[in-house]
């Protein structure tokens, strides 16, 4: 991993800072989010680790990560957070800047009858929520 | 010869273990004593007045009390029984915690016949001692202080402002250490040169501060109270008295060299004063570099000066002084980055340490306080501070902490960052120790208000490469390898021991660590204390530590030698050795055994001869004598003799 001032401080870097309202050098990777977090079985990197990717500005690698999909934004992170970080703030400013391109999103057209056959429907409320 | 023998539980350390009824049925069965009892606290206020009463309602000669080491409580229990009428001497401690409870705790029944047995040996111990009074010694009441950084001069202030005497002396030809070559320090980022500046005036205009400044200790001799101590004025081929500071002289001296103030970042003159706030103010010439030295030729200095301050006879000169106390506080230097291979062994100049770094940041400094690498003047735009050099590193350094470090590594980041707002700081570290009042508070706006980036790890390497430092370490915090290329880079080498301390020590006689710092009598309960009485220690001489720690250190060391000088005399053991000149041969035998220098053989007389000052009653010199002329007070012969009887 290269480093430099430029790597640092990418404008993504700055618009996820403005779209979340947190400030990710704040955080002392102390990992109590990560510790608390009931979903970390199903995430390719742990929360902690996403905000580390964003203090080295290496903001393509935490938009790549599964992570920031399976967070349920249960808030069990932030309420334990010792720098009073909001972990789910973080994690929709990166979904969002994922999706906003527009042709991220999900399509409703593109999902299988048979699975709408059989889906919750709450299940795809839920899901146009979060990737549209 | 009626004994009393107290026997102490502390608690569950000893009665836990030892069967204390037992032994006390024990020895008053077998072994005459006068009184035996037991107490859960022997050393507690109920306890000790248990000795007092049985002292005095049974009227005992003696006393042997069991308990723990006499490290601990001889000191208290020798007090209780002089308040109760009988000489402290006279008072034995048995350690039946230390040397019995403790280390045969899964043996109780050892154990228990081991106490009986130390309490035996001691009850037939006591028996024989005698009644002996403390020697007085006189104390000169002024004190010596070497070293005067920060903390040497607040030592010399504090004993010089309750009205003692004091002789500063210092190596270089001005005070402050390198505190005067800090240029802002944290945790306040207050000037150093403005806290540090009327504190070197005072010590320089304080009626009973003695200043010796390009001066060494040439030699030492004596003991606590009366301390003989030599100094060495080296030349300065100036008259002080009579040059006025005007600077005519370095103005014109046609001799530049490398500044030793600024590491060697600007040039000065064969003849200077080190900065300007310098006390005294007052210029040296470098024989080494001036001209009239090198060449046989010159003189400006001399012909410029308008009031014939120049004296190129000068000639070192000794002064003797009578002192009671010495503080050692000789400060540190930094390990050199020349010795750091992977760094570039020095050899890069945008490599630079921590000190440099103060310099190119002081107001007063090479580039008047602008940030601009040593190479070429610009100002760097990526930076790359490097924590833990040597430090922590058993393999090519110390394995120590410099424990300053990461507090001004996060300084000198913020510092960065106010003077070149463009800039990116980033700190390789390994843990951040910020333990201090407002130290942690001031590294979280390192990193979440002014933007330097931490990166957890070592730098593997560092190399030069078209105008670029590249460095090449890793952050195992992302598991990510990283690779800067920096335009400079500051290593935060580790605090070593000041050049010579190992050879002053050895004047002095006090010991030192493994490293070379200043050995305290007890780490946490006599941390300004030498094992020499009467020598005391503060600052980075003893070990690493920042300016307030050094400070403090300073104001206890003040305090220990104030309260030695509170009285006319002081009182030394009389448990020490004795010589029988009658069975003395002078052989010389027990001059070499002796640890504390207090034998000397007096060659007309043909005998030994003890300075009872000295003495520490340690007992080599019993075990060397080969014609047994020599004894321990209370601690004679036949006494060993009946304690190695009572046992077997
Ligand atoms: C880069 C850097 C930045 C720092 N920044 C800060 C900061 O911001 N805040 C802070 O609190 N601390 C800071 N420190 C620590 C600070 O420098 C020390 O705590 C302080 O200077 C220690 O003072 P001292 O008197 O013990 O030692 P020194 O300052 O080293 O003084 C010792 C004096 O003794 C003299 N001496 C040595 N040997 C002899 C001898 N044999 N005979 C006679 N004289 C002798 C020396 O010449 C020197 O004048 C920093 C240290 C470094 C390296
Ligand atoms: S709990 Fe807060 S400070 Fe700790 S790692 Fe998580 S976000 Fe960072
Ligand atoms: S004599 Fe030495 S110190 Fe004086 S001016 Fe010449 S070089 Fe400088
Ligand atoms: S103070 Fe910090 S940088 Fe210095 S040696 Fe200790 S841990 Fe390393």
């Amino acid at each position: 991993m290269k480093l430099s001032r430029e790597i640092i401080a990418t404008e993504d870097k700055r618009k996820l800072q403005d779209i979340s309202g947190e400030e990710v050098l704040s955080c002392y990777q102390c990992g109590k989010c990560s510790a608390g977090c009931a979903m970390t079985s199903a995430m390719d990197l742990l929360p902690h680790q996403v905000i580390r990717l964003l203090q080295l500005g290496q903001v393509e690698d935490a938009l790549r990560s599964q992570t920031i999909w399976v967070c349920a934004s249960c808030l069990a992170c932030s309420t334990r957070c010792p720098r009073g970080m909001s972990l789910p703030n973080v994690m929709e400013s990166l979904r969002s800047t994922f999706l906003r391109p527009g042709d991220r999103c999900l399509n409703p057209a593109d999902i299988p009858y048979e699975l709408l056959e059989i889906l919750p429907e709450q299940a795809l409320v839920a899901a146009f929520r979060k990737y549209t | 010869m009626k004994i009393g023998v107290f026997v102490c539980h502390c608690g569950l350390n000893i009665g836990g273990v030892v069967d204390i009824p037992g032994v006390m049925e024990e020895i008053s069965r077998h072994d005459n004593p006068g009184f035996v009892t037991d107490y859960r606290y022997m050393c507690s206020d109920p306890g000790q007045m248990r000795i007092k009463d049985a002292i005095r309602d049974m009227s005992l000669d003696s006393v042997v009390v069991a308990a723990c080491s006499p490290a601990m409580h001889e000191t208290t229990f020798r007090r209780t029984v002089e308040a109760a009428g009988l000489n402290p001497f006279r008072c034995e401690i048995a350690n039946i915690r230390e040397q019995c409870s403790w280390p045969h705790r899964d043996e109780p029944e050892k154990a228990t016949e081991k106490a009986l047995e130390i309490i035996r040996a001691s009850v037939e111990k006591v028996r024989k001692n005698q009644a002996l009074s403390p020697l007085s010694v006189p104390v000169t009441g002024e004190a010596l202080v070497i070293g005067a950084g920060i903390a040497g001069m607040q030592a010399a202030l504090d004993i010089a402002d309750a009205g003692c005497e004091v002789t500063l002396v210092e190596r270089l030809p001005y005070i402050g250490g390198h505190m005067a070559q800090l240029s802002e320090t944290f945790p306040t980022l207050d000037c150093s040169q403005c806290i540090l500046t009327p504190k070197s005036s005072e010590v320089g205009s304080h009626p009973k501060i003695d200043l010796f400044t390009n001066s060494e200790i040439h030699a030492v001799s004596g003991y606590v109270g009366n301390f003989d101590v030599t100094i060495r004025r080296k030349a300065t081929y100036v008259n002080w008295d009579v040059c006025n500071g005007c600077g005519l002289c370095m103005e014109k001296c046609p001799q530049k060299i490398e500044s030793g103030f600024e590491l060697g970042l600007a040039t000065t003159k064969a003849i200077s004063i080190a900065f300007p706030q310098a006390v005294p103010n007052r210029p040296v010439i470098n024989p080494e570099a001036c001209r009239h030295f090198t060449q046989g030729k010159c003189g400006v200095c001399e012909k410029v000066c308008p009031v014939g301050a120049i004296n190129f006879e000068q000639e070192d000169t000794f002064i003797d002084r009578k002192v009671g106390a010495v503080v050692v506080a000789t400060g540190y230097d930094l390990h050199p980055k020349t010795e750091v291979g992977e760094y570039g062994y020095g050899v890069f100049s945008d490599v630079i340490d921590g000190l440099e770094f103060e310099r190119l940041n002081s107001a007063s400094g090479p580039t008047q306080g602008e940030i601009r690498r040593p190479s070429d003047g610009k100002t760097p735009k990526e930076v790359v501070f490097i924590q833990c050099v040597g430090s922590r590193d058993q393999e090519n350094g110390y394995p120590y902490c410099s424990k300053i470090c990461c507090m001004y590594t996060a300084k000198h980041a913020r510092l960065y960052k106010h003077k070149v707002p463009d800039g990116q700081p980033y700190v390789f570290y390994m843990d951040i120790r910020a333990g201090g009042k407002g130290y942690e508070e001031f590294v979280q706006r390192a990193t979440e208000e002014e933007g330097v980036l931490y990166l957890r790890g070592r730098v593997s390497r560092v190399f030069e490469e078209d105008g670029k430092i590249t460095v090449f370490g890793v952050d195992t915090l992302s598991n990510k390898k990283v690779e800067i290329r920096a335009d400079m880079v500051v290593l935060a080498t580790a605090i070593v021991p000041s050049r010579g301390q190992t050879e002053l020590c050895r004047l002095l006689k006090i010991s030192t660590d493994e490293w070379g710092f200043l050995s305290e009598a007890h780490p946490k309960l006599r941390p300004v204390e030498s094992l020499t009485r009467g020598i005391y220690i503060a600052g980075c001489a003893q070990a690493p530590k920042d300016i307030p720690d050094s400070v403090t250190q300073a104001g206890s060391a003040a305090a220990k030698v104030l309260a030695l000088f509170s009285s006319d005399t002081l009182s030394h053991s009389p448990e020490i050795a004795v010589v029988d000149e009658e069975l003395c041969t002078g052989c010389g035998l027990c001059v070499e055994a002796c640890a504390y220098d207090a034998r000397t053989l007096d060659i007309r007389r043909r005998l030994a001869v003890v300075n009872e000052v000295l003495c520490e009653g340690c007992g080599a010199c019993q075990v060397a004598c080969p014609s047994g002329a020599t004894c321990q007070r209370n601690m004679e012969l036949s006494q060993v003799m009946s304690m190695i009887d009572a046992v077997i």
